[in-house]
């Protein structure tokens, strides 16, 4: 294992610290923009979709690139520029209450649509409205689509209001992949559809998701050698995004379990930005998304105070793996349709409430954080009713904070730092009437 | 007929919606349900649930579309973030506060993030209470979004069976679509009367008689609108020099009863609107021979409003029923007026607004909370409207 010092192109003064997955991950990351924004002169054609319900074995068998409008305004948000891509929104008719994600990709458009490698990412040639668990989504493409006048295909995900997937839900979405999406995705490349290709991507899914679950979970373990959001976010991204069903996938998410594992055994806590943390002072599993215009100042607020986040909901965003589910390459297109049902933001609130009490049971967390986005209701609606119930069924303190995806505006980081004190005071306190008590 | 002291046919109508329209505690409703012992009531939110199930079953449909302007909200406060809208945190209020108590069951349609996490907590605030997410297609073939909507009415049907003890039949269900034909129809006619002379139906006045169908048994509601058309169409009422407007994006929160009244005092006839869609949702009547869960979807796939919460296939069709709306009803603008906070009608906007652009015509955008309570603003805003339509509009 090693850790290397690299210097950032936007704090040059500092150094970052980074592991090797890191580092190899930001490889693919570069290698995907790249062939991104070579479109035109390669004659790739390419499918925007989102995170949740992203189906990167099916727009693979087609030959097409993958753009998700979410991870760009991510990585707007990590080089602060998405602050100007929303006023650049709002001045062109968006209302300041919406989605930043989509005033940062729609402002984005307006000032240039630039690739974080520079270069001017290529219109779509389809847009594959995976609909699924956030209402947002729908209007999202709708606005690319006037933009675009290119192909608009609609996939919808019913929700899982009852906590179940039922068999007219399995039906409704199979029958959508066959006689809606594949027929446009083959009409839009001009390939025709394998079945036998879709299997081979969801058989090597599979082993990058092993391996996912066992990096996620290797956080039960005291002290964790991962955080499991901030450093959690890197782990996600190439499986969220637009590796899974690859052999880069499965190599990173190999390489990356064998670093974690390293770790464990070595009794080392996660790498941070300013390298390996502390002591592990606190364990505290969090629900929601995290603020991205102020990425690293966030997470240094935790591990300034050795506190350590051992499971979050929003690594499960775009899948959850950890409670058995796998693709399964015997029932392809079932399996697509399982798995965008299951994604957590799909999930009723009481399912959800389950998930993070579980959490905090299996990783033997101190409590709950929840970071409230401001802008996304798919997330934040009924967050106060779960901190309740959670705290109610763990008996472990809850605490509350807000912030925003990639509007700066929303970030206020004396008001978190005062909260995230206090929240740190009161498991003090609780562990100390904890001891009195015994 | 009845009229009041001063002549008027319509005002003894109105003084009975607006009673109801202020009863927060639903006594019309608690009595529908103490008059019969066995009889339950299902509360619905915005924006569409098929009524002729509930009322097959023998049920009351009771529309919850928040808590208006008059309810003080204090439990509700503490369930939701500042900048979450504020229909569900009223609608909290009403749960909890006991105005609900009587309600055997809540439906929660499709049509945003934030009603489709209220129907999650509402199973755990309120556990005895059946409680259901009512989702809707966003495919509208046949074969496929047609297929599991017949699926998911058919399920629907079945726990209603169950909530009232024995299974709703093909034949209650037909009647009741029967029923409801009526209902659109009778909404349609005052719709249409108000297009035609907005100064013989006010839109406080619609407003107030549709609303009421929301806490009325359907016969009942068919039977006021039945009167109110007779008696609006009789009474003589003078015409302002007002402008004709459509009033969008008021389908989920509902603005304040005065906000309307101050678009009419301020010179604009609203001459059509997105408010209640549920009394029509359904453009047409739907077929109440064969079988009536297929006879539903057909409805709600083919002939039904469109709206934000609804995925348009088509481009070419995006917010053109906006502009129908407007040569339909033959408005001179369209007023967009959303509550703060909203997903869909907020996102949805800026799509709209450029289809009217495109269709030279004029608009002007505001947001609400269905407890806002300075007007004056609004009153400025629309009345300028109002204005440089009538001195700079073509005709």
């Amino acid at each position: 294992m090693t850790t290397t010092k690299i210097v950032t192109s936007r704090a040059p003064a500092k150094q970052v610290a980074k592991d090797a997955s890191m580092l190899k991950q930001k490889a693919m990351m570069a290698a995907h923009y790249d062939r991104l924004t070579s479109a035109p002169e390669t004659g790739a054609k390419v499918a925007a979709t989102f995170v949740p319900g992203n189906l990167n074995e099916l727009i693979m068998c087609f030959d097409l690139l993958n753009n998700l409008p979410e991870v760009n305004a991510i990585q707007n948000g990590l080089r602060r520029t998405s602050g100007s891509f929303v006023l650049e929104a709002e001045k062109i008719g968006h209302s300041e209450d919406v989605c930043t994600y989509v005033k940062s990709d729609i402002g984005m458009m307006s000032k240039g649509n630039l690739a974080p490698n520079g270069k001017k990412f290529p219109n779509p040639d389809v847009l594959l409205l995976s609909y699924t668990g956030c209402f947002t989504f729908m209007k999202w493409f709708e606005l690319l689509r006037e933009q675009y006048q290119c192909e608009t295909i609609m996939l919808h995900t019913p929700y899982m209001g009852d906590g179940k997937i039922t068999r007219n839900m399995i039906d409704y979405m199979v029958k959508q992949l066959k006689e809606e999406v594949i027929p446009t995705l083959e009409r839009v490349s001009g390939i025709k559809f394998d079945i036998d290709r879709l299997r081979e991507y969801l058989k090597k899914s599979t082993q990058a998701e092993d391996d996912l679950v066992r990096v996620l979970q290797s956080a039960k373990a005291k002290p964790a050698p991962i955080d499991a959001y901030f450093g959690g976010i890197y782990y996600i991204g190439p499986i969220f995004g637009a590796f899974r069903g690859t052999q880069d996938a499965i190599d990173y998410y190999r390489f990356l379990r064998e670093e974690v594992e390293e770790r464990q055994a070595n009794g080392l806590g996660p790498v941070t930005p300013d390298g390996d943390m502390g002591k592990e002072k606190y364990r505290l599993v969090v629900e929601g998304p995290p603020n991205y215009t102020n990425f690293r100042q966030f997470w240094k607020m935790f591990y300034d105070e050795g506190a350590v986040v051992v499971a979050s909901s929003y690594t499960k965003v775009g899948g959850v793996y950890d409670f058995g589910f796998r693709h399964d390459p015997d029932k392809p297109l079932e399996t697509l349709a399982e798995y965008c049902l299951g994604v957590y933001t799909n999930r009723s609130l009481p399912m959800r409430i389950d998930m993070l009490t579980n959490y905090i049971k299996e990783y033997d967390a101190d409590g709950l954080l929840i970071n409230s986005i401001k802008s996304c209701n798919s997330f934040s609606a009924g967050q106060l009713l779960m901190m309740r119930e959670v705290e109610k069924r763990t008996g472990k303190p809850a605490a509350f904070i807000e912030s925003d995806l990639v509007d700066p505006r929303y970030f206020s980081a004396a008001n978190i730092k005062n909260r995230l004190d206090s929240y740190f005071q009161m498991i003090e306190q609780k562990r100390a009437g904890a001891s009195a008590a015994a | 007929m009845a009229t009041s002291l001063n002549g008027s046919r319509t005002a003894p109508l109105i003084e009975r919606a607006h009673a109801l329209f202020e009863d927060l505690s639903f006594a019309a409703a608690r009595q529908w349900k103490a008059a019969e012992p066995g009889r339950k009531v299902i509360g619905y939110m915005p924006i569409y649930v098929p009524r002729e199930i509930i009322h097959a079953g023998g049920m009351l449909p009771l529309g919850i579309v928040g808590g208006g302007d008059q309810l003080e909200v204090i439990h509700g406060d503490a369930y939701y973030q500042s900048y979450i809208c504020r229909i569900p945190r009223s609608t909290v209020e009403l749960g909890l506060s006991g105005r609900l108590d009587f309600v055997d069951g809540m439906l929660f349609p499709s049509i945003c993030d934030v009603i489709r996490n209220l129907s999650g907590m509402w199973k755990l605030m309120f556990p005895n209470v059946y409680s259901r997410y009512f989702d809707v297609p966003q495919n509208y073939r046949d074969t496929i979004g047609g297929n599991y909507y017949i699926n998911e009415l058919a399920e629907l049907r079945e726990d209603l069976g169950r909530i009232r003890g024995r299974p709703i039949t093909d034949a209650e269900l037909c009647r009741s679509i029967e029923v409801y034909n009526e209902n659109r129809r009778l909404v349609r006619e005052l719709y249409r009367l108000r297009a035609e002379r907005p100064w013989q139906a006010p839109a406080a006045e619609v407003y107030l008689i549709v609303r009421a169908g929301l806490v009325l048994p359907v016969e009942e509601h068919s039977a006021m609108l039945r009167e109110y058309i007779a008696a609006a169409r009789a009474d003589e009422r003078p015409m302002r020099d007002n402008c004709r407007i459509v009033l969008t994006g008021a389908f989920c929160e509902q603005p304040p009863l005065n906000l309307i009244k101050s678009l009419e005092l301020s010179g604009c006839y609203v001459v059509d609107d997105d408010l209640l869609l549920v009394t029509r949702w359904l453009t047409g009547d739907v077929c109440a021979e064969g079988d009536p869960l297929k006879n539903l979807s057909d409805a709600f796939l083919h002939h039904s409003e469109s709206t934000a919460a609804k995925y348009e296939p088509s481009q070419k069709e995006k917010g053109q029923h906006l502009v129908r709306a407007v040569k339909r009803s033959a408005a001179e603008g369209v007023i967009f007026a959303c509550p703060s906070f909203c997903d869909p009608a907020l996102l949805e906007r800026p799509m709209l607004q450029h289809v009217l652009k495109d269709a030279g015509i004029p608009y002007i955008a505001f947001k609400y909370a269905e407890n806002s309570g300075q007007m004056q603003p609004i009153r400025e805003q629309a009345g300028t409207f109002a204005d440089s339509i009538k001195l700079w509009s073509g005709a």
